[in-house]
C-alpha cells in the first residue's frame, strides 16, 4: 500500500514532465509509434526521397507544437468558445463557396491574405465541440427537440462541405457530430429507424450524386468495369496488398509501389504500400496500434470532468477511428474511393495538424481533470 | 433562474456515457476485425492470385514515336527528310570511373564545360542502367573515331536517332518551314497522348500548317521490366503509323531560278499556275538555313537572324506588304471600262501632270514631258499616270474599292500557310474607322496608281494577276498537291475548289485590259519590251515602281544622293501565254528602283526556266 502511494507521489522525471506539459504518456506513445511507422513507409512510398521525409518531419513538428498548445487549454475554456467558433466556421464555409480558391477541381481553400487554409478542416473539431456544448446544457438522454436542433447543427456544415464538393470531409464531420449524439444517449430505436430510412433514401441520394461519385460506387461493385480508369486505383491497390502475403515483400521491395503502378502511393493509398511490404503481420500490428490509441482515447473520455469533456473526447476518438476505417476500407476495396487519408501516416499537412489538435484536446481533457477537485 | 429548470443527473449521465463508450469500443473492435479479415482474405487466401497479377504488372508500356512524313516538290525532289543523327550515350552502371571516362572521351570528341555540366545534371536524375546522353550531333569523323576507340570505352554507346533535315537549305526555308523541340504551349495545342515521346514539332511554314498530316500516330510496346525497372524483353507492340508524305505544287527548279534571279535584292517572287491555283515557286529573300533550328539554334545565331535589319526569318511572300504601284493599273483600267467611266478608245491628254479642280497641288506623271494623247492600251503599255489620275477621279474611291476588291486585294488569299497578311485596300469607311478622318479626292488619285495607303502582299499580287488572266475565275492559291500514305503507292490528290467566278458586264473588256498588258511586253514603247524579246508566244505583263517615301513638290529625284534603302521598290506582274494562261508571276525587288529593268527580267528568267522544263514546247 505504501509502496503504491510512494510511486504515486514520486513519479519518474519523464512522467513529471508529461504532467507539467499536460500530456498523456500512453496516448503519446501510441501516436509516436504511428508517426514512426508512417515515416518508414513514406520513405519507401516516396521512392526513397529524403526531401519528402524532411517536409513530412516539418509537418509533424508543427503538428506536435499545435497539440502541445491545445493541450494547455482547459476544457472549460474550449466549452466557452465552442458556439463562437462554430458560428465563425460556418461563415467561413459559406465564404469558401462564394469566393474560395479552386484546387484540384474542388473549392476548399480560403485565402485570407496572410494565410490560406481549409475551414472544413477546422470544422472537423468545431462541429463535435458545438454539439457537445449544446448537449452539456441539456438533460441526457436528449429530448426530441434537443435532437432536432443538434441534427440541424450537424447537417449545416456537412452540406456546406459536401457542396465544395468534398465528400470525405463531409462524411467525417457528419460522423463526428453523430458520435456525440450516440454517446449522449440517442435512443437505439431511433438509430435503427434512421438506418432503415437512410437505406430507403439511397436511390434518392444516388440521384443527387455527382457523376464521378456514382462512378466510384459503380467501380467498387465492379472494378473491372473500367480497369484503366476509375477501377485502376482499386485493382492496383488490391494487387499490392494481396501480393504482400503474410510476411510481406520487405521494406523498399514492394514492386507495385516502386514500379509506380500504385496511384497516390504517398497519400491516400499509402496503406497499400505498407501492406505490400510488411504483409498481413504488419497489417495486424498497425490495426492493433490504431485500436490501442482509440481505446486509450475512449478511456480518457470516460474519465472526463463533465459531460462536455466526455462527449467531446469520445467523439474525437471515434472520428479518428472513422478515418482509419474509411481509408483502409477504400484501399482494400470494401468501401468506395473517398479522399480520406490514413491518419498520422499519409503524406500531407492539413489532416495531420487537425488530428494532432484533436489529440491535444484529449490530453487537455485528461490532464486538467486532475487539477479540479471534485 | 427564469429558465426552465434543467434536471441534470450527473451520475446518471456519466453511467450512460460509460455504457455507450463500451458499446463503441465493442463496435470498434468488430470493425477492426472486419478490416483484418479483409486483409486475411487478400493476403492469405488470395495471395497466389494477386501475386501472379503483380508479376504481370511488371510490364511497362512505352511509346514508339512515328516517323515524320517527308515533303517533296511536284517532281519528287526531297524538301524535308529524316536523317540519322548520332548521339553519344553513357550507361552509368557499366562505367567504373566516370571522371576518367569523361576525361578520355574529351580526346576523341569535342566536349565543353556546358556539355559536361548538363551531363552531370542528367546523370543525377537518371537510372543507372539507362543511357545518359552526353553529346548530340556527332560528326561523321567523331563517329568513326569512337568506333576505332570502342574497346577503351565500355559503357559508351553511339545511338542513331532520326532528325529532320532540309536538303535544299535556304531555298525553301520560308515555305517548308522547320521543326523544333516541342514546348509546353504546343503540347496543349495537340493531342498529348499522340505526342508521347515526340521531341520535335512543326514550328513554321508547311511543317507547322500540316503538322497533323506529317506527325503520324504514336505506337506502343509492352516491355517486361524487373523490380528495379530494368527492361528484360519486349512482349508485344503496336507499331506506330508514320506521318503522311506531302507532295507540293512547288517546283524546286523554278524556285531555284527565281531565287538566283532575285539574288542581290531583298524581296519576293511568287509563281503560280493561274488555271489551278498551284503555287510553283515562292521565294523570299534574304533566307536562312532551316537546319539550324532543328537541333536547337545557338543563341548567337538566333540573335543574328532575329536582329538583322533585312529580316531573313520574315516570309515576304505572304507577310511583306508593299504598295503595288503601277501594277494595279490594268485592274483599275478594267474597272474604268466596266463602270463606263471611260471608253476603251477614249483619249486623255497627258501633259506630264494633273490638276484637280480647285486645287493647286500638281499630281506628277513619271514622265515629265507627258505622254500626249493616251487611250487605255497606251496607258498600260507606257504606264501613264495622268490617265489614271483622270480615270480615278471619274470613278471615285467607292467604285475603285468595290471593283478591286473582287481581285482579292485587301484580303488574305487563304493559302495553306500561317501568318498571311491581308494587305490593305483603302476605302472611305476604312479611313473613317481607323484614322477617323474624311477621304480626300487626292487620295483617290494616288490609289489609282497603286500608291498611298494601298498595300499588297506578293502572293496577293500573283493571285490577282491569275484572276485577271483567267478572266474572273478564282482558284484557291495552294501549296499542297497530294498526300501520300507511306508504304502504299496511293496518293490522294487534294481537291482545291474553284473559289468563285465573277462575271463582268462586257466580256470584251477583259481583252482590252489584257491587250494593254501584252503591249507592255511586246509593244514598241512597252515598259518591259526588252523582256519580251525572243519569246515564241505572247506574254502579258505590267511593270511597277513603288515609292518608298513621298517626294516633295518639284523636288528633283536624284538616285545617287538617296541611300539605297530609300530607293523605290521594283515590281512586275506577268502571265503567259496571254490567251491561254499557264503561268503567272509576281516579282517585288525591294529598292530595285525600276520595275522594267530589274523586276521584269526576273520574271522572264522564271518563264524561260518553265519553258525549258517543258522541253521548249508550250506546256499544257
Amino acid at each position: 500500500m505504501n509502496n503504491i502511494q510512494d510511486k504515486h507521489h514520486y513519479p519518474s522525471l519523464s512522467l513529471r514532465v508529461m504532467r507539467v506539459l499536460h500530456l498523456d504518456h500512453v496516448l503519446l506513445f501510441g501516436i509516436g509509434a504511428l508517426l514512426m511507422v508512417g515515416l518508414i513507409v513514406l520513405y519507401s512510398a516516396g521512392d526513397e526521397s529524403t526531401a519528402l521525409i524532411h517536409r513530412q518531419l516539418t509537418r509533424i513538428g508543427l503538428a506536435l507544437v499545435v497539440m502541445l498548445i491545445v493541450a494547455q487549454i482547459p476544457s472549460s475554456s474550449m466549452r466557452f468558445w465552442s458556439p463562437w467558433m462554430y458560428i465563425v466556421g460556418v461563415i467561413l464555409l459559406v465564404l469558401v463557396l462564394v469566393m474560395g480558391d479552386v484546387g484540384k477541381g474542388a473549392q476548399r481553400w480560403l485565402d485570407l491574405g496572410f494565410i490560406r487554409f481549409q475551414p472544413s478542416e477546422m470544422m472537423k473539431l468545431v462541429t463535435p465541440m458545438m454539439i457537445a456544448w449544446y448537449f452539456a446544457e441539456k438533460p441526457l438522454p436528449p429530448s426530441w427537440s434537443t435532437l432536432f436542433v443538434a441534427a440541424v447543427l450537424i447537417l449545416v456544415p456537412t452540406f456546406l462541405i459536401a457542396r465544395q464538393p468534398d465528400l470525405g470531409t463531409a462524411l467525417l464531420i457528419f460522423a463526428a457530430g453523430f458520435f456525440v449524439l450516440f454517446l449522449g444517449g440517442l435512443s437505439w430505436r431511433l438509430m435503427i429507424g434512421l438506418s432503415v430510412l437512410a437505406a430507403a433514401m439511397l436511390p434518392v441520394m444516388w440521384h443527387f450524386m455527382h457523376d464521378y461519385q456514382r462512378g466510384r460506387v459503380m467501380t467498387l461493385l465492379d472494378p473491372q468495369r473500367d480497369p484503366l480508369g476509375a477501377g485502376y486505383h482499386i485493382i492496383q491497390s488490391q494487387i499490392a496488398i494481396g501480393s504482400g502475403g503474410v510476411y510481406g515483400r520487405g521494406w523498399l521491395n514492394g514492386s507495385q509501389s516502386h514500379l509506380n503502378f500504385l496511384p497516390e502511393q504517398s497519400t491516400d493509398f499509402i496503406f497499400a504500400v505498407f501492406a505490400e511490404e510488411f504483409g498481413l503481420l504488419g497489417g495486424l500490428f498497425l490495426l492493433v496500434l490504431y485500436g490501442f490509441i482509440i481505446i486509450r482515447g475512449l478511456m480518457i473520455a470516460v474519465q472526463g470532468q463533465d459531460t462536455y469533456a466526455r462527449l467531446l473526447g469520445g467523439s474525437l476518438s471515434l472520428t479518428f477511428f472513422v478515418y482509419l476505417f474509411v481509408n483502409v476500407g477504400m484501399v482494400t476495396g470494401i468501401l468506395p474511393v473517398v479522399g480520406v487519408p490514413l491518419p498520422l501516416i499519409s503524406y500531407g499537412g492539413t489532416s495531420m495538424v487537425t488530428l494532432m489538435a484533436g489529440f491535444g484536446m484529449l490530453m487537455s481533457i485528461n490532464s486538467h481533470r486532475k487539477l479540479w477537485s471534485k | 433562474m427564469l429558465r426552465r429548470a434543467v434536471i441534470k443527473n450527473h451520475t446518471l449521465e456519466a453511467q450512460l456515457f460509460k455504457r455507450r463508450a463500451l458499446v463503441a469500443v465493442l463496435f470498434s473492435v468488430l470493425i477492426l476485425l472486419v478490416l483484418l479479415s479483409r486483409l486475411v482474405y487478400l493476403q492469405f487466401f488470395e495471395f497466389s492470385h494477386f501475386s501472379s497479377l503483380s508479376e504481370n504488372n511488371r510490364v511497362r508500356l512505352s511509346p514508339l514515336v512515328p516517323n515524320r512524313g517527308l515533303i517533296y516538290d511536284r517532281n519528287g525532289v526531297v524538301l524535308a527528310e529524316n536523317r540519322p543523327s548520332y548521339q553519344l550515350e553513357l550507361i552509368p552502371e557499366q562505367i567504373k570511373d566516370m571522371q576518367k571516362t569523361l576525361h578520355d572521351l574529351g580526346d576523341v570528341v569535342t566536349l565543353d564545360d556546358d556539355i559536361l555540366k548538363r551531363f552531370n545534371r542528367l546523370l543525377k536524375r537518371s537510372r543507372k542502367f539507362e543511357g545518359v546522353p552526353l553529346r548530340t550531333k556527332l560528326s561523321e569523323e567523331e563517329v568513326a573515331k569512337l568506333a576505332v576507340n570502342r574497346h577503351r570505352f565500355p559503357g559508351v554507346e553511339v545511338k542513331a536517332r532520326l532528325g529532320r533535315y532540309y536538303p535544299l537549305s535556304k531555298s525553301m526555308a520560308h515555305v517548308v518551314g522547320y521543326v523544333g523541340r516541342v514546348d509546353e504551349d504546343e503540347l496543349k495545342r495537340v493531342d498529348e497522348t499522340n505526342y508521347k515521346g515526340t521531341t520535335h514539332i512543326g514550328k513554321t511554314g508547311l511543317e507547322r500548317y500540316y503538322e497533323n498530316q506529317l506527325h503520324g500516330l504514336v505506337g506502343y510496346k509492352n516491355i517486361e521490366v524487373n523490380v528495379q525497372g530494368r527492361e528484360l524483353r519486349m512482349l508485344d507492340k503496336i507499331p506506330p503509323v508514320p506521318g503522311n508524305n506531302l507532295w507540293l505544287t512547288l517546283d524546286a527548279r523554278i524556285q531555284k531560278v527565281a531565287e538566283d534571279a532575285l539574288q542581290g535584292f531583298n524581296g519576293s517572287v511568287v509563281v503560280m499556275k493561274p488555271h489551278t491555283g498551284e503555287i510553283l515557286g515562292m521565294v523570299s529573300l534574304p533566307s536562312f538555313d532551316p537546319n539550324l533550328f532543328v537541333h536547337g539554334i545557338s543563341h548567337k545565331n538566333y540573335k543574328r537572324l532575329r536582329d538583322s535589319p533585312d529580316r531573313p526569318l520574315f516570309n515576304r511572300s505572304i507577310m511583306g506588304q508593299y504598295p503595288p504601284g503601277s501594277t494595279v493599273k490594268p485592274f483599275v483600267g478594267l474597272g474604268g471600262l466596266e463602270t463606263r467611266s471611260i471608253g476603251h478608245k477614249e483619249h486623255i491628254n497627258c501633259i506630264g501632270h494633273y490638276l484637280l479642280p480647285n486645287e493647286e497641288r500638281k499630281y506628277r506623271d513619271w514622265k515629265k514631258t507627258g505622254h500626249g494623247l493616251v487611250d487605255l492600251d497606251k496607258s498600260i503599255e507606257q504606264s501613264c499616270d495622268v490617265y489614271y489620275y483622270e480615270l480615278s477621279y471619274r470613278m471615285g474611291i467607292n467604285r475603285i474599292y468595290s471593283f478591286l476588291h473582287q481581285f482579292g486585294f485587301g484580303e488574305k488569299t487563304g493559302v495553306d500557310l500561317l501568318g498571311e497578311r491581308s494587305g490593305l485596300l483603302p476605302s472611305r469607311e476604312w479611313k473613317k474607322r481607323t484614322k477617323n478622318k474624311i477621304w480626300f479626292p487626292g487620295e483617290t488619285l494616288i490609289t489609282g496608281i497603286g500608291q498611298g495607303y494601298m498595300l499588297t502582299t506578293p502572293l496577293q499580287l500573283a493571285s490577282a494577276t491569275s484572276i485577271l488572266s483567267m478572266r474572273g475565275q478564282i482558284y484557291q492559291p495552294h501549296l499542297l498537291s497530294q498526300i501520300e500514305i507511306p508504304g502504299s503507292d496511293e496518293k490522294n490528290k487534294i481537291d482545291w475548289p474553284i473559289r468563285e467566278t465573277f462575271k463582268i458586264k462586257r466580256e470584251v473588256n477583259w481583252d482590252h485590259a489584257i491587250n494593254g498588258m501584252v503591249s507592255v511586253v511586246h509593244g514598241l514603247r512597252g515598259t518591259a519590251r526588252r523582256s519580251g524579246i525572243g519569246l515564241n508566244f505572247k506574254m502579258a505583263g505590267k511593270t511597277g515602281t513603288a515609292q518608298v517615301f513621298g517626294i516633295a513638290q518639284d523636288a528633283e529625284y536624284d538616285e545617287e544622293t538617296i541611300a539605297k534603302k530609300l530607293r523605290d521598290h521594283a515590281l512586275f506582274i506577268a502571265f503567259a501565254p496571254y490567251n491561254d494562261p499557264k503561268i503567272a508571276v509576281a516579282v517585288i525587288a525591294e529598292n530595285g528602283s525600276h520595275g522594267s529593268s530589274v523586276a521584269a527580267p526576273i520574271a522572264r528568267k522564271v518563264i524561260d526556266e518553265w519553258i525549258r522544263n517543258n522541253k521548249g514546247s508550250l506546256p499544257k
